[in-house]
Parts: C-alpha cells; structure tokens; sequence
C-alpha cells in the first residue's frame, strides 16, 4: 500500500518536473528558432551587469562600451548586429569558455595579463583603463596617500581588491562584496569611503540615470588594465581580423563615439585609443 | 604546476583553510546551541513559542545562504548600524557578521534535524516520564532529547559538512577563508579548473574525515531498539 | 493543545501564555516600527527604488526567465536526486561488502565537495566527452551538480531513518517469509521516509536554494544571477535582494506545503504499517491543531 503511494507521488513530482522543463525546452526553442531565419550566428561573450561596458537592459537589449566594440569587430567580420548572439561569461569562465569554444570572443573588461596570454590569445588592446576610486561627490580624495586610513570597497577576489591589499593601502579598511552594485550601496550609505576598481567601470556606473552627479571620479592612475578582445588560443587569423576591425574603428571615428556615448556623463578623462599590441605596463 | 600556491602568503593556502576551519567551529557551536532551542520551541508547550519556532524555520530555511551573509552586511551592518563591536575593523566585522549569518541559517537545519530525531523516539518514553512526574522541559532534555540525538547524529554530520562547504559563502561579504582566496588566484592565474581541483581537495581532507566519525560515532551510540 | 510532551495547559498556564503572547507581540512591534523608522531615514523606502518591480519588464527581462531556470534545474535535480539517494542509502547498508564499500566512498566524497565546484567539473567533463549545446551545458552542470551532492545527503537520510527503526520489524517481516528486497521496500523505506520526512523536506528546499550557485562562476541565468542584472540597472541591491528573498520564500512553502499534504496522504494508510511511532495516538491527541509536533512534523 505504502510503496504505491510513494511511487504516485514519485510520479506526481515527475510530471510537475517535465511541465517544468517542457516549459523552458519552449524557451530555447524559441532562441533556435530566431538564429536560424538570420543564417550563421556568432556568439560572443560579455558581461551581463556593468554599466557602461556589458549590460543587459531591461528592454533585452545590450548597452556599453563592450557591447559597441563587440558589434563593430562582428561587423568587419561580416555579421550583421542580429547574427549576434550575447553570452554572459563570468570572470572565472572566460579562459575555459574560450577554450571550449563557446563564444568566438570574448570583450569583457578581460585586462590582458601574462597569466592570461599563457591560456588565450588577446586582439588590442582596444582601452586603456587605470584602477581608480569613485567617492562621493566633494569628498576631497585625491592623492593615493590618502588611503590607508580609508574605508575602501571592491568586488571579492578582484586584482583591484588584490592591489589595495598588497600595494596601494595595506593598511586601509577593505570590504569586499560580490558585486560593484553592493559597493555602491555602501557608497550610499555611507560604510565605506570609495569604491575601487577600473575607472572604465566607476564611469560605468557614476554614468548611470540613477547616479548622475551623486559620485565622481577620483582620477587616480593605480594601475594600468589593458582591455583587450580574448580570442582562442592559437587563433591567429581571428586576432588579426579583430585588430583590423578595432584599427578600423579607432579611424572612423566609431572608437571616440562610443566612449563618449558610454562614459561621457561621469567626466571620464579616457585615454587616447591604445595602439594595437602596445600593452601599457 | 603548483608553483603558484606559494605565491600567496596573506593569506596562505593553509592560512585560508584555518579561517574556514575556525568560521565552522564557531557556527557550528552557535548554531547547535540555537537550533536545540528552537527545536524545543517547536514542541513547547507555550503557542507562542511554537509559532515563532515555526515561522522562523521556514523563513530562513527558505532564502538562500548568500542573500542572508550579504544581508548581515549590506542591511544589519551598513542599514541599521549593527556592527558587532567593530564599526572600524572591515576584517573582523566581516567575520562576526558571517558566523551570524552563518548561525541563524544552519540552526534552522538543526532545529529540522532534531525533530526529525524527536520522531524516532517511541510515544512510550514520554508517557513514561510524564507518568513519573516529569515536567515538560525535563521530559524533553532528560528523556527525548538524548535519544533524539543519538539517533540524528547521521542527519547532523550531513549539517555540519554543509555548513563547512557553506563558510564559502563568507567571501561574499569579503571573509578571507578558501574561497576567496580562490578567487583571486582564478582571477590571478587563469587556471580554473586546476585551481578548483586544489580547494576540492582542501574540503575533501576538512570534510571526509568529519563524515567518518560522525559515521562510526551514529553506529556506537544508536539507540538499539 | 496538547501532546505527549506535556499537560494540557491548567488555568494558571493558560494565564501564563496570554501575558507572554502579548508581551512578545508588544515587542515584535516595536522592532518592526524601528525596522521601518531606520529604512526611511536611509532612504531605502524611496519609492524609486521600488518602482521597477511594478513595472512588467523588470519581470519579463529578468526575475520570471531567472525563475523559470530556477524551476527547471531544481526539478530535474530533485527527479533524479530523490530515488538515487534512496538507492544509495540502501546500498550503503546492504550484506554485500561490494555494494556496501563503493556506495560509502560514492556518498562521502561527492558530499565533501563544495556544489559550486562539482558545477564547474560538470561542465568541463560535459564540454569534453558529450555533445550538448553550450547553451544547455549550463543547465546540465547545475543539475549534475545538486544530483551529486544531494542524493549523497539524502542516502545519509535514508539510512538514518531505516536504522532508527525498531528491529522488530525487520524480524517480524523476515518472520513471515519476506525476501529481502520486500522487507526494505515494502516495510523499511516507506517508514523511514515518513520518519524523515522534515529532514528530506529540507533537502529539497537546500537543491532550489543551491541552483544559485549555477550563476556564480557557469552564467547559468538563474534567479540569483538574473537579480545581479537587474540591480546593476535600476541601481536597487537592497530592493533587489528583499524581492528576491521573497520570492524563495514563497516559492520553498509552496514545496514544503505540497510535502506536508503529500505527507497527509501517506499517514492516512498508517493503521496497514502499524503504528510504530504511535503517530496515529499524537494525532488524536493533537486533532490536527499542532500541526504535528511531536509526530512527524507537517509544515505548518
């Protein structure tokens, strides 16, 4: 009797659970069904919650300085906008995706790094960013001596949280969260004195509706991140086209656009476009 | 291919691993402690204690551990200023307000143990004791709770190794054990899949050992029946 | 109001737990006005920031698709974690050395590891020896994953409740000339399941909970994952992270409340298994008031 009643319910659970992936198996569908009508696709991966470099809005669409360099590189390499398709890479899975072959490329503030070039092969540098504070508006940070005795925030495990802890600020207060949206929560509130990460991400977010004229950029130069456009190890003829797009790019003027259109409203001082494989040290 | 672990000296590999190991101890102590209690709410003779004990099990039990650490953080600490006695030190703060974090989840697994052990002891017990005179609280710490125990300890070991694998959710609000020191090699080294390997083994070593005799300790002191 | 536990409440008792009701509710309260006076003045009330969740994109774009992946690897998980964690519990206290030894090493090493990490071999292992679809490896990691990790949890359940079980029954079921498969099956597991029912019940809730930490390092867009997304554009975390609580929170009582229903329905036979744990006398006594406290606990 029991057992009977324990294996209905096992069916029970089951059919509630293929509703379920019936459900989902309709979404995908659906995503397959939109890429075939546009012929080959290309994926390409971005971050999916930054401001002003991936971001994923809530129309669906993808805004930021990224996503522009992405469609234009797809563009030269002759996919229209809508043979797009956008992946999220998280920062630990940019190498491996790569590797597996799941995106053609990658543009996510992925700084071009020894350790890196050893897994990935890298097109650009397509911007020169500088790890930098974003404090509160008049809070009159603006020398890198100042910080030891500040309440600092980055996001968990990132090699600017890394860089204040061995370099810049040992002795300062740092938190470190998840996100760079929780940092400017604390901004907000008022626990923690800056947050500290690529001064293309601050102006990211100080750019953002909500923030406009609340928060300003410190205008640090800590470090040097070259963002460069991960491709495949061992890919040398994507890299080469994807440096031609980015050259082309800087040339027509589509390079300053971008930035302006991304950073602009923060006041971000940006750096002239780098030349193609000269890594800033 | 592990050069690398030696790169990193604040903290070390072992260094990271001694502050999962002590956020574990101390949460896992608190949360023992809270959970028996709220247990015993659930069998309370007083309404109001049963209904709290219930309602807090199925609202913390409900939300994922990661909303509850960032929310010590970013609500507790930064909304209504509950900074544990360290306002000015980001470390310990962080510390403390995980192993709360950490407590307040785990006990309501506890506390879910616990029942599941007060159902295995037989109807019998209690009515013995109630026959003898006993009042509710000894009914309940002298006679079923030492046998709900012993018979719980399995489900109790599978808690206390969650709850090791849980400290990990501390690097979110930027506790310096294992994973966050993970992260930043990932970050560092852009070697995933090596570096996970690493720190799979490192819970392998804190964890397996801790199932074990929790194992043999169930079978030596079940209640034979 | 009562059980085995206690006596029902005399006057002075009952006396005794009016003040203490009133008493608490007095000082809920006044935490809850604080909690609401703090919020204000930091501004986290302003309406702002609450908006988007009235607004149907905030919805459509992010929280239902996170939802929805939510859902689908939390059934999946739990389709295949529940008969394989049974299986293994069993296995791991079966006569046969050969059975027993690799199910023990199969339950101790897969519940030592951190899920987060088993996700991340999962889609590894997926990307080199299969061929799904990057766009589905994702889903198939997290599920491998919480399968991993939770049927070892719930094998350690399962052989808990069957051990808990008096002897007798397995003597009196070899007695009437059971073979072995039938004492477990038909007498050991349906009673060691009913006993641990609570245990189980919050393992099912941990696999909902732990689909979140498909989105922290795959990109699995789960609701965890999806929330990172729409704070980063309405600039909310605080808001984002109540909504979200909310919706777990909604979403494993609506799994605990079919458990406890589904848990009525298998008590209702309880006279064929007898009553070994004298469930059916707590039940009377409790007329289903106490919504079992002492018997095997229904989520109330």
């Amino acid at each position: 009797m029991k057992l009977r009643k324990v294996t209905a319910a096992t069916a029970t659970v089951f059919a509630l659970a293929l509703t379920a992936t019936a459900c989902g198996g309709d979404d995908g569908g659906d995503n397959n069904s939109s890429s075939g009508g546009g012929g080959d696709k290309i994926k390409i991966g971005i971050k999916y919650d930054q401001p002003g470099l991936g971001l994923k809005t809530p129309d669906g669409s993808f805004t930021g300085f990224d996503v522009d360099v992405a469609t234009y590189v797809a563009k030269e390499l002759g996919y229209k906008p809508d043979q797009i398709e956008w992946v999220e890479t998280k920062s630990a899975d940019r190498e491996n995706a790569l590797a597996r072959g799941d995106v053609k490329f990658i543009a996510a503030t992925y700084s071009i790094t020894d350790e890196r070039k050893e897994k990935v092969d890298f097109a650009g540098p397509y911007l020169l960013a500088h790890q930098d504070l974003l404090v509160k508006k008049g809070s009159g940070i603006s020398e890198a001596t100042d910080l030891n005795d500040k309440k600092l925030c980055s996001v968990t495990g990132s090699t600017s949280a890394q860089n204040v802890k061995k370099d810049f600020a040992p002795d300062a207060q740092l938190r470190e969260y998840g996100t760079y949206s929780e940092c400017i929560a604390g901004l907000q509130s008022g626990s923690v004195d800056a947050l500290t990460t690529d001064d293309s991400i601050l102006a990211g977010f100080a750019s953002q509706e909500q923030y406009k004229g609340k928060f300003e950029l410190a205008g640090l130069k800590l470090s040097n991140e070259n963002y460069g456009v991960g491709v495949k190890k061992g890919d040398t003829e994507t890299v080469n086209k994807i440096n031609d797009a980015l050259e082309k790019m800087v040339s027509d003027k589509s390079w300053e656009k971008a930035v302006e259109a991304n950073f602009g409203p923060a006041e971000y001082k940006n750096e002239p476009a780098p030349q193609i494989g000269n890594i800033v040290k | 291919m592990f050069d690398f672990i030696s790169d990193y000296d604040d903290p070390t590999l072992l260094g990271a691993f001694w502050m999962t190991v002590k956020l574990t101890v101390f949460s896992g102590v608190g949360s023992l402690i809270w959970g028996t209690l709220l247990a015993a709410m659930r069998v309370s003779p007083v309404p109001l204690m049963r209904w709290f004990g219930t309602v807090y099990v199925n609202i913390v039990r409900n939300i994922p551990l990661t909303v509850i650490i960032v929310f010590t953080s970013l609500g507790l600490a930064d909304i209504f200023g509950v900074t544990m006695g360290a306002p000015d030190d980001f470390a310990l703060q962080g510390f403390r307000l995980a192993v709360l974090g950490l407590i307040a989840y785990t006990a309501a697994f506890v506390c879910e143990a616990l029942r599941s052990g007060i159902n295995t002891v037989p109807v019998g017990q209690a009515e013995a004791a109630r026959a003898l005179g006993l009042n509710f609280t000894q009914v309940l710490s002298l006679i079923v709770l030492p046998q709900a125990f012993r018979s719980v300890i399995g489900p109790l070991a599978n808690v206390l190794i969650a709850l090791t694998k849980n400290t990990t959710v501390a690097a979110t609000i930027g506790v310096a054990e294992a994973a966050l020191l993970m992260k930043e090699m990932i970050e560092n080294e852009a070697q995933t899949l090596l570096i996970g390997a690493v720190f799979a083994f490192g819970f392998v070593v804190l964890t397996l050992p801790t199932g074990l005799f929790l194992n043999w300790l169930s079978k030596r002191l079940a209640v034979k029946r | 109001m009562t059980s085995v536990l206690y006596d029902a409440p005399g006057p002075r008792a009952k006396r005794r737990n009016v003040i203490l009701s009133v008493v608490f509710v007095a000082v809920l309260a006044l935490v809850l006005w604080w909690v609401y006076k703090t919020m204000d003045d930091k501004g986290q009330l302003e309406w702002s920031l609450w908006k988007p969740f009235t607004q149907s994109e905030a919805w459509t774009t992010y929280l239902l698709p996170g939802l929805a992946d939510t859902l689908k690897a939390a059934a999946l998980a739990m389709v295949i974690a529940l008969p394989l964690g049974a299986v293994l519990g069993i296995a791991r206290m079966s006569d046969h050395r050969w059975v027993r030894g690799p199910a023990a090493v199969v339950v101790e090493f897969f519940r030592a590891i951190p899920v987060l990490l088993l996700m991340l071999f999962a889609n590894e292992f997926f990307a080199r020896s299969t061929d799904v679809s990057s766009a589905d490896r994702p889903l198939y990691a997290v599920v491998t994953g919480l399968v991993l990790y939770n049927a070892s949890v719930l094998a350690e359940v399962v052989r808990a409740g069957i051990l808990s079980l008096p002897k007798g029954q397995s003597e009196a079921a070899q007695a009437i000339g059971l073979r072995k498969s039938q004492v477990m099956g038909s007498i050991l597991l349906p009673q060691a399941v009913t006993v641990m029912l609570p245990a189980i019940v919050s393992q099912l809730v941990v696999i909902v909970k732990d689909t979140a930490l498909g989105g922290v390092m795959l990109g699995f867009t789960e609701l965890l994952n999806s929330r990172g997304t729409l704070a980063a554009n309405y600039a909310n975390v605080v808001q984002s992270f109540i909504v979200v609580a909310i919706i777990y929170i909604v979403l494993n009582f609506l799994l605990t409340s079919f458990a406890s229903w589904l848990e009525g329905r298998l008590r209702r036979s309880k006279r064929s298994t007898g009553a070994v744990l004298g469930v059916d006398d707590v039940d009377e006594l409790n007329a289903g008031e106490v919504g079992g406290t002492f018997a095997t606990g229904a989520e109330k």
